[in-house]
């Protein structure tokens, strides 16, 4: 019997079968729904042999458009698991208040708030942000792709097997319940024994790894990849803002991966860095996040800023105004980023200089950021505004993403912070920054840049039922929060002894279904425009009237990119082509060089879910295993040196002859 | 549905769409205004300090406001007016570059900033929790008399309990306080974080396993207030609440004899007992309090034959106790107590919980079977029966 | 062929390159970046020991535990590798493959030796009871002088890779560059270690 044990503890380190959730009806609807999608998924690939091309065409991409589209599509389903556990909180802080409890005890509860800030910051605007870079700046600069094709293609692999291990955590064991920043001590080994801190550190540590080569990825591309003639003042402002991104996930991440090894070290290898006792200190711990926690907001806000300024430019059928103040102020976002993160716990009694220093330099943020609101403003200005879906979601940002900077900037002032800190306000307040700024930028960006992806427009109508429902969505779910914020209603409650409160959670719980609605319209909208994708077709590779380098080449975009490498001789060098009667070369075309594919990334991916795996529930064989296979595989990709191809002329000049039937067909 | 498709066919021509929004904020503005009325605490505040913390929000939120709504309101002019359809509004494609208004763009934003910032500088200073008070109210300054309520405030797995050095008694879960009479706060934690929050009295601040902070406030209006923590801690969280007695000094000194007459004795070992986990402690008074207890706490050696965390700095500041010390590292061990005694930890999953993963209820049982009879978690599926 | 880019007055602006535009390899730029962002790792590292480093827990202090000969005789091993990395360059830079790869292999042995040392000193201190689970200061010692052994570790691999590589194919491009890379970890791991001597171990024993 003993023996037996020590024998199961050996195979399954310390998975039971108890830790698989049978007996909970929710998860199992949930996974058999999951089990019965996934089969119907792999059926049809199956029925239709799709698999071969499925591995060679996306998995092993390197191409980055593909991989810019896959991360998207990571994004949307994350959303999905993300906003099914926001509906989970808003329902149950609508019901619970004096004698009923609600349907989530805490132990369950808890998990879903910690799931959902997890989810939304790293699996869903991490990879959306990372995925619209990834598609459109090579696009921008003019470049056949990105500076390290192969390692693109595995830094999207880690990011999904961070997903995938966040996942497992719903079907196998639990998920932490230490908040989505994981403070010690709670998250210590001694305050949080079980698997759910580990599939916590070891979902972002993956991930992590994948947004950081990824941001070294695109930081070289943007310094050595631009076509000649941009000069770095002639940068689109999306390109701009995705250097400035990058810089600060090269600069941010490495804190990241470095606070979670210790934080792992305290509860693998009991070490004293963050315990209360043997001269540990939590608070350094909240330091050393928020280091890289406040640079990450920008890392998240910056490109939408960027989409916004695109979007802006070519719906108004304008020149972006003060484009110079603009990269100007996206720079200095970028270094203030780093000089704010103790506003994140002014309650933590730093005293009043420190306390005043960290609240000022949040304030200045707010000038430059002004600054970018006022030159979008003026690009208005005497501009023609076509009010497609993207300037939709551009507008309703500007409206709302001021007062959601005002909110910011009130909880900057210390005092004001020790009245709201941990309070609704700050939920309502980082909400409204994040879905009016990232969320609507991601919605723009995506129906702006989708016909250059895949050739056709995104149907309108649904685009705007999204719009609508998410704008009317956002103002009745998170608008009582402010409200209740102000009643000194704090967050993370799974109950209310205040029945008084109820109605404003109703109301917001109202709001969440109408932002539901603003979701189910875009999968609508995915649906129909799929169908009628003959109807909303773009032959031109210039639906919007754009102004940029992505819009000079098809919709969507040969492997190559371009034919020729552009030179840029005017900032927006696509209008300028436009406007001084470019013609379209049309022969001399010669083979172009190109990366190979590799299922290398893939491969080592689904490694590391295993390896992940096996650290979470201590199977330590299979640790090794899997270390020793991720080393190996690595080596082994190093001894290939065969890595790339050349696309022959022909191949070219057909493609590009193709591109001239269809723009003559269109004429 | 219906509303929202409407909304939706509306926009098309732009504007109208945009009116509605604008109507809609105008119609939020007097809904916060109905709310005021009613119980925004922090609004409201019946003390000296968050009220100077009101005062604060206010005078910023306005300052703010006198930038935010003309850009709100031009951004929707703008998008009116120069919407495509309106071929009456002037179009100037090249228009990109104005120095002057690049001055304006940049200069306002920092007008108000500086501004602010000075504000900031100052009530950071005069608001810090640090800092003792200097007055009563406004144009109330402090008697040089007063003796102000010394208050030693513990959070604990899941509930507060608060000590009074002055009268020797002890709380659980309850505080009281004279009004008009200074109140000083020291701050610690026996495990986790917390957060200590009044709203009425004061914002709000940490409290932390093995350091004290501080805090200052007066209460100015007697009544009963809610108080919490704000901080996640684990299971019992949202059950870490208590009641804030704002009271008349002889209601108060009235409070004070009942404990005495009511209260048990808070010895070492039934602090020890108290201090284990559990939620919805009843509130409970402590005629007398073992000698040193709350230093106890703060320096984490309640438990016997633990080392003080001032005796450790003590010995860290001379240079350590030399390689034979490895005794020490068992008395200073500290967070593993509650696993230790069995108990569950306060942010356990499975399966170290012992629990079923999720919300699975199971009626009547333990949550873990390592458990001890005294003292266990309520198990949070029971928290209903 | 047209590479200017502004077209001679008169003539028609030039849009595009007729020929293979060859952007230059930005795998050094890369490796540099990802040594920056290496290096924050570090930092972190050193900021956690210049918080924790003397919180002893009425434990042993550097002072008790440090042996600076050894320590000395450690770091010279890492600097006369440097030192011999670098003759591997620049015999990689006259073409001779032979003397490479012999300077690669001595630089390899005092690597080698350099992690002996250390793993020495590790295991001696844990037999001491002084290991990271002692008390902050440790925890911090071990991790930052561990995370750098690590890194050492890593590159003793990789020079072996590499030594293999260039067996195989010489000294192709593709392997200059890697050789390239390497050595800028190489002698970015020496920059990281005479930070370690000079905080942890120089103050930690003269303070």
């Amino acid at each position: 019997m003993f023996s037996n044990v020590d024998l199961q503890k050996l195979v399954f380190g310390r998975f039971t079968l108890a830790d698989i959730p049978y007996h909970e009806p929710i998860l199992l609807v949930t996974f058999a729904g999951v089990a019965l999608g996934g089969i119907a998924v792999l059926g049809t690939i199956t029925y239709y042999r799709f698999w071969g091309a499925l591995w060679r065409d996306w998995v092993t991409s390197v191409d980055h458009k593909k991989i810019g589209i896959m991360y998207v599509i990571l994004a949307f389903v994350m959303l999905l698991r993300g906003f099914a556990d926001a509906l989970l909180m808003r329902a149950q802080q609508s019901v619970a208040f004096g004698s009923q409890e609600g349907f989530l005890p805490p132990h369950h509860y808890d998990q879903i708030f910690t799931a959902h800030g997890v989810i939304m910051i790293f699996f869903v605007a991490m990879p959306f942000v990372t995925g619209l870079m990834n598609y459109v700046v090579p696009l921008q600069i003019g470049a056949r792709d990105v500076s390290f094709p192969f390692l693109n293609n595995f830094s999207f692999w880690m990011t999904t097997a961070g997903a995938i291990i966040i996942m497992i955590s719903l079907f196998v064991g639990e998920f932490s319940r230490a908040t989505w920043l994981g403070y010690p001590p709670l998250s210590g080994a001694d305050m949080s024994p079980g698997v759910g801190v580990d599939y916590w550190i070891w979902g972002l540590q993956i991930a992590g790894i994948g947004t950081l080569l990824s941001g070294i990825n695109l930081v070289a591309t943007i310094v050595k990849m631009r076509a000649p003639g941009m000069t770095m003042m002639k940068l689109p402002v999306f390109v701009w803002t995705s250097l400035c991104t990058n810089v600060l996930i090269v600069a941010a991440f490495p804190i990241l991966t470095a606070v979670l090894a210790l934080l792992s070290l305290d509860r693998y290898v009991g070490t004293h860095f963050f315990t209360n006792d043997l001269g540990g200190s939590p608070m350094m711990y909240f330091n050393l996040i928020w280091i890289w926690g406040h640079p990450e907001v920008y890392i998240l806000i910056l490109p939408a800023f960027g989409i916004f300024s695109e979007v802006t430019s070519t719906f108004c059928g304008k020149r972006l105004f003060g484009y110079a103040s603009m990269v100007y102020a996206t720079v200095v976002i970028t270094i203030l980023s780093y000089l704010v993160w103790l506003h994140h716990f002014f309650t933590m009694g730093s005293g009043a200089n420190v306390n005043s220093f960290f609240g000022i330099t949040t304030m200045i943020i707010s000038i430059p950021t002004g600054a970018k609101i006022f030159n979008w403003l003026f690009t208005m200005y005497r501009g023609r505004i076509r009010f497609e879906v993207p300037m939709l979601w551009t507008v309703g940002f500007m409206v709302t993403f001021v007062i959601g900077g005002m909110t910011g900037v009130l909880l900057a002032v210390p005092p004001a912070d020790f009245v709201l800190h941990n309070s609704l306000f700050l939920i309502a307040h980082f909400h409204n920054v994040i879905i009016g700024g990232v969320l609507f930028g991601m919605m723009a960006g995506v129906t702006y840049w989708f016909p250059k992806a895949f050739g056709f427009k995104l149907d309108p109508f649904w685009g705007k039922m999204s719009f609508w429902f998410w704008l009317v969505g956002f103002y009745v779910a998170f608008m009582p929060l402010y409200v209740l914020g102000l009643m000194g209603v704090t967050r993370r409650m799974q109950h209310f002894d205040d029945p008084s409160l109820q109605i404003w959670f109703v109301i917001a719980a109202g709001g969440a279904a109408l932002i539901g609605c603003g979701i189910l319209s875009t999968i609508i909208q995915f649906v129909v425009s799929i169908r009628n994708r003959e109807a909303l077709r773009d032959t031109t590779g210039d639906p919007w009237g754009g102004r940029t380098l992505e819009w000079a080449t098809s919709s969507p975009p040969p492997d190559y990119n371009f034919a020729f490498t552009p030179v840029v001789h005017d900032l927006d060098a696509w209008y300028d082509m436009k406007n001084r009667g470019y013609a379209r070369p049309l022969q001399g075309f010669k083979p172009i060089h190109m990366p190979k594919n590799t299922g290398t990334g893939a491969i080592i991916g689904g490694l590391s879910v295993a390896f992940g795996f096996a650290m979470i529930w201590y199977i330590w064989w299979l640790a090794a295993l899997s270390g020793l296979a991720i080393f190996v595989v690595s080596v082994a990709h190093t001894f290939n040196y065969n890595r790339d191809f050349y696309i022959p002329a022909d191949t070219v000049a057909r493609t590009e002859s193709q591109r001239t039937a269809a723009l003559a067909g269109q004429a | 549905m219906l509303i929202a498709a409407a909304k939706s066919a509306l926009s098309t021509r732009a504007g109208t769409g945009r009116l509605e929004r604008l109507a809609r904020a105008a119609a939020l503005l007097p809904l916060l205004a109905a709310t005021a009325g009613c119980n925004m605490v922090v609004m409201h505040p019946s003390g000296d300090v968050a009220m100077q913390q009101r005062n604060l929000v206010l005078a910023s939120t306005g300052l703010m406001l006198l930038i935010i709504v003309p850009v709100i309101l031009l951004t929707l002019l703008f998008a009116w007016r120069y919407r495509a359809s309106n071929t009456a509004a002037t179009y100037d494609p090249d228009w990109h570059h104005s120095t002057q208004l690049e001055v304006v763009i940049w200069a306002a934003p920092l007008v108000i900033i500086i501004a602010l910032g000075a504000l900031t500088w100052i009530s950071t200073h005069t608001l810090d929790p640090y800092r003792p008070l200097s007055r009563l109210e406004p144009g109330r300054p402090i008697a040089a008399e007063t003796k102000p309520l010394d208050v030693e405030v513990v959070a604990l797995d899941w509930k507060w309990l608060f000590f009074y050095p002055e009268y020797g008694i002890a709380t659980v879960n309850e505080l009281a306080a004279p009004v008009d009479r200074p109140i000083n706060f020291k701050l610690t934690s026996a495990s986790v974080m917390n957060t200590f929050y009044v709203p009425a009295l004061a914002g709000m601040v940490y409290a932390m396993p093995g350091m004290e902070m501080k805090l200052h406030a007066v209460i100015n209006k007697p009544g009963t207030y809610h108080g919490q923590s704000a901080h996640y801690s684990g299971t019992g969280f949202s059950r870490m609440t208590f009641n804030f007695l704002g009271q008349e000094p002889k209601d108060f000194e009235a409070w004070v004899a009942k404990a005495k007459a009511e209260g048990k004795d808070l010895s070492r070992d039934a602090y020890l007992q108290l201090e284990k986990p559990s939620e919805r402690e009843p509130v409970q008074y402590f005629a007398s309090v073992a000698d040193g207890l709350y230093s106890q706490i703060l320096n984490m050696c309640a438990l016997p034959g633990k080392m003080c965390m001032s005796e450790m700095m003590k010995i860290d500041a001379r240079g350590g106790a030399g390689v034979h010390s490895r005794e020490n590292r068992e008395k200073l061990r500290y967070d593993n107590r509650h696993v230790e005694q069995g108990d569950e930890a306060p942010g356990a999953t499975g399966p170290a919980s012992g629990r079923p993963p999720r919300s699975e209820p199971e009626p009547g049982t333990k949550p873990s079977s390592g458990h001890d009879d005294k003292g266990t978690p309520a198990p949070a599926q029971l928290n209903n029966q | 062929m047209m590479h200017t880019d502004t077209a001679p007055p008169g003539t028609a602006p030039v849009f595009h390159h007729e020929e293979e535009h060859h952007p230059e390899t930005s795998t050094l730029l890369g490796f540099w970046i990802y040594l920056m962002s290496d290096c924050l790792i570090f930092a972190v590292l050193f900021a956690t020991y210049g918080v924790l480093g003397r919180n002893y827990a009425a434990g042993p202090s550097p002072k008790d535990l440090f042996d600076l000969p050894l320590v000395a005789l450690n770091t010279s091993m890492l600097l006369f590798s440097s030192i011999t990395y670098g003759f591997a360059m620049l015999a990689m830079d006259k073409g001779r493959t032979a003397a490479t790869q012999m300077w690669l292999a001595v630089t390899g042995l005092f690597g080698a030796a350099f992690l002996g040392i250390e793993l020495y000193e590790f295991a001696h201190l844990i037999h001491e009871g002084a290991g990271p689970g002692r008390s902050a200061f440790l925890s911090a010692f071990f991790t930052l002088v561990g995370t750098h052994g690590l890194h050492v570790t890593f590159g003793l691999i990789w020079l072996i890779v590499l030594m293999v590589q260039v067996a195989q194919r010489g000294l192709i491009p593709e392997n200059t560059r890697r050789l390239m890379c390497l050595s800028m970890f190489w002698h970015f791991l020496d920059v990281i270690w005479i930070g370690v001597f000079t905080f942890v171990y120089l103050m930690g024993v003269l303070q």
